[in-house]
């Protein structure tokens, strides 16, 4: 993907270099911002891009630097940025940049802030419940409420034992999909990826509306197979229901991490890997020593994105629940969320919970991240 | 390079990667693929890695099988007849009551998925592509760390912001309109990140020196000169969150409760959570599930080329 050619990159700054106005005034803060783009700007989150690999946004951003208009352009109206010289495209950066940055305060950031402020109130009702509920200050009272909720707790057991299930089985599955397909012994590899792609082009809720009868007896060809085997099955068991929820997230997700791991395969120079056959290593060395660690950095994005995803997890078990009614309307933290806030309308409780649920996400990120780049950098 | 690799790796062949030696020995490489290694593929092994993946393919198509067929059944022989054999093909007829069942409701659904995602992704993958583009044409203090709290924004639960979305919606009396589910579907940080990193794929800097040394201005330097060359980028974010917007499926959950608002999804969840009362809509259920599936299936076989350079644009590089 697109490495910014350094050779480029100096050309560009030699091209562009005599044509900017006031040249020698930018050069301070774009080396400054270079070095910055560099190593990550330290927020912690910016991270994932780090990850992505250093030649991502991160790395070439300081290509950008060395346009001619970088004095022009530090003039903005972006509060975030500092301007101090006039100059028309500093105008256009903002102007290009405020939808995106309005919209994302409006639906992100003061979401996030009024989540925060709701968090710190309870509803009271007054008196015998006429006029209405009254909002009282309490503190860290709904914090406090949601962690000694064993529905709560319980649904990030849920979550965590989905995890260590579906994790391993989905990327570990991807992961050997994209060795075999890259191997040479696969034929048809364009019907395969077709093929293992479609269930991501299902929207989820079909997905898993899909799956729901084919767990439900009398509609299930896989229970009638199951049980020419031998086997009874209960799909909406309490236990059982679980596997149902990690298989519908399977489907849907194998597939299409398959696709990214298979072409960080395909990118896997062709001379490293006649190197390694020249050394005498056999197929499965090959895949395992020299392509897997060459997609490290795909295969922890994947591992970060999809704990991001495994902690919302609200689609599947929300419409299974329908059926296997012993997983009950707050199987999964945001099943208990939603259930907080829409069926019982504890707005405090359910935005409390709502963020602990944004730290656990924020941590696990933050795990992953670490533990990946270590990986990486073994 | 990203497209061309999409390209290419279609036929099998990442750019940049001689062309394997002729295999010597043993079975034909695969149709148009440069075998990488022909040594020691004996045919047991080859046999069981077809085995493994056809396995695979079985299991990721079986379910949309069993929804094709399941379609084509009257109530009785969807729970009478074997899942895989054909009863009375009633395709038709359950197509008939998908659409006229409660006046319609069906068709507008799918209008409202239609307006929701082509709308929504339209504008979302506009305002990414700008922004992207801005990050990457654009040079000022504190970029990067600006471009940290997009970052960030990819990595907050959408289903965190739901609640106070919802209030904040519910104070501004915009709960059950079309922007309630739209707005919050415009912002796509993940987009912004794409865009940037094809604006410096598909983008030179030259580019955009040459024309403003010839006096474009930035606005007509974006339209004329930088959008064209990101078109790629822009179908691929636009497919992103086409897939985002018709998936999402808890935004529209607790924002719309006017049946005649819901996007197809949503509908379908309402008639399931009815099934039990009423199996006579287990059909319609069906039906309209793969009626909601087929175009977007055949939007991505037809679209490949797109979603292809978007996975690995993100992972690649």
């Amino acid at each position: 993907m697109p490495r910014t050619d350094s050779a480029d990159a100096a050309d560009a700054a030699g091209v562009t270099g005599p044509t900017g106005p006031g040249l020698t005034e930018p050069t301070g803060p774009t080396g400054a911002t270079r070095t910055g783009t560099g190593t990550g700007t330290g927020t912690g989150l910016t991270e994932p891009m780090g990850l992505t690999d250093p030649t991502g946004p991160g790395g070439s951003g300081g290509s950008a630097g060395p346009t001619g208009d970088t004095a022009a352009a530090r003039r903005s109206v972006q509060p975030p940025q500092v301007g101090r010289t006039a100059g028309g495209s500093g105008a256009a950066a903002a102007g290009f940049m405020a939808p995106f940055f309005l919209l994302f305060a409006l639906v992100t950031l003061a979401p996030t802030g009024y989540a925060a402020w709701l968090s710190l109130f309870r509803e009271e009702q007054s008196g015998l419940g006429f006029g209405g509920a009254q909002r009282v200050f309490s503190g860290i009272g709904n914090y406090t409420e949601a962690l000694a909720d064993p529905l709560f707790l319980a649904s990030f057991r849920h979550v965590a034992v989905y995890c260590t299930l579906y994790i391993p089985l989905m990327v570990g599955g991807a992961l050997l999909l994209a060795l075999l397909l890259d191997s040479a012994l696969a034929r048809a590899r364009r019907f395969f990826q077709i093929a293992y792609y479609l269930p991501h082009a299902v929207p989820g809720l079909i997905a898993a509306m899909v799956w729901l009868y084919l767990y439900t007896p009398g509609l299930s060809p896989v229970l009638d197979l199951l049980d020419s085997a031998g086997i009874s099955w209960d799909f909406f068991g309490r236990d059982e229901a679980l596997l149902s929820v990690v298989n519908i997230s399977a489907w849907q997700w194998t597939g299409y991490n398959m696709i990214i791991f298979f072409a960080g395969l395909q990118a896997v120079p062709r001379e490293t890997l006649e190197a390694a056959t020249m050394d005498g290593a056999g197929a499965v060395r090959i895949a395992w020593q020299v392509k897997v660690p060459s997609i490290r950095p795909t295969l922890v994005l994947t591992v970060l994105f999809t704990c991001v995803g495994a902690v919302q997890l609200f689609d599947a078990p929300q419409l299974l629940q329908l059926r296997a009614t012993e997983m009950g309307e707050s199987w999964s933290p945001t099943m208990y969320v939603f259930s907080a806030a829409f069926k019982r309308h504890d707005y405090g409780l359910a935005a409390a919970s709502a963020l602990l649920l944004a730290l656990v996400a924020a941590a696990a990120s933050y795990v992953v991240t670490k533990l990946g780049n270590r990986w990486r950098s073994a | 390079m990203t497209a061309s690799l999409a390209a290419a790796d279609a036929a099998g062949a990442a750019p940049g990667r001689v062309p394997a030696p002729a295999p010597a020995t043993s079975a034909p490489p695969a149709p148009a693929t440069p075998a990488r290694r022909a040594r020691g593929s004996g045919l047991l092994s080859r046999t069981a890695v077809n085995a493994v993946l056809l396995l695979v393919a079985a299991y990721t198509l079986m379910p949309l099988a069993w929804l094709v067929l399941a379609a084509t059944k009257n109530r009785r022989d969807l729970f009478a007849t074997d899942p895989y054999a054909l009863g009375d093909f009633s395709l038709f007829t359950n197509l008939g009551e998908v659409f006229t069942y409660d006046d319609g409701i069906f068709g507008r659904w799918l209008a409202n998925s239609l307006l929701y995602t082509v709308v929504g992704s339209t504008l979302s993958a506009l305002i990414s592509v700008a922004c992207g583009y801005a990050f990457h044409a654009y040079g000022f203090r504190h970029k990067e760390r600006l471009f940290g709290v997009v970052l960030a924004g990819v990595l907050v639960p959408a289903t965190v912001l739901q609640l106070p979305l919802y209030l904040m919606a519910s104070a501004a009396g915009a709960v059950n309109t079309y922007a309630a589910y739209l707005v919050p579907a415009l912002v796509n940080p993940f987009g912004v990140y794409l865009a940037r990193v094809f604006a410096e794929g598909y983008v030179p800097d030259e580019v955009l020196a040459a024309a403003r040394v010839d006096g474009a201005g930035e606005l007509r330097l974006f339209a004329h000169v930088s959008f064209p060359m990101l078109w790629p980028g822009f179908v691929t974010i636009f497919l992103f969150t086409f897939t985002a917007i018709w998936n999402n499926f808890y935004g529209a959950l607790t924002m719309l409760n006017d049946e005649r608002l819901y996007p197809v999804s949503l509908g379908l969840f309402m008639w399931n959570r009815s099934v039990y009362q009423q199996p006579e809509l287990y059909p319609l259920v069906i039906t309209g599930s793969l009626v909601a599936v087929v175009p977007l299936v055949l939007a991505f076989l037809g679209l490949q080329r797109f979603w292809r350079s978007g996975l690995t644009a993100g992972a690649v590089k």
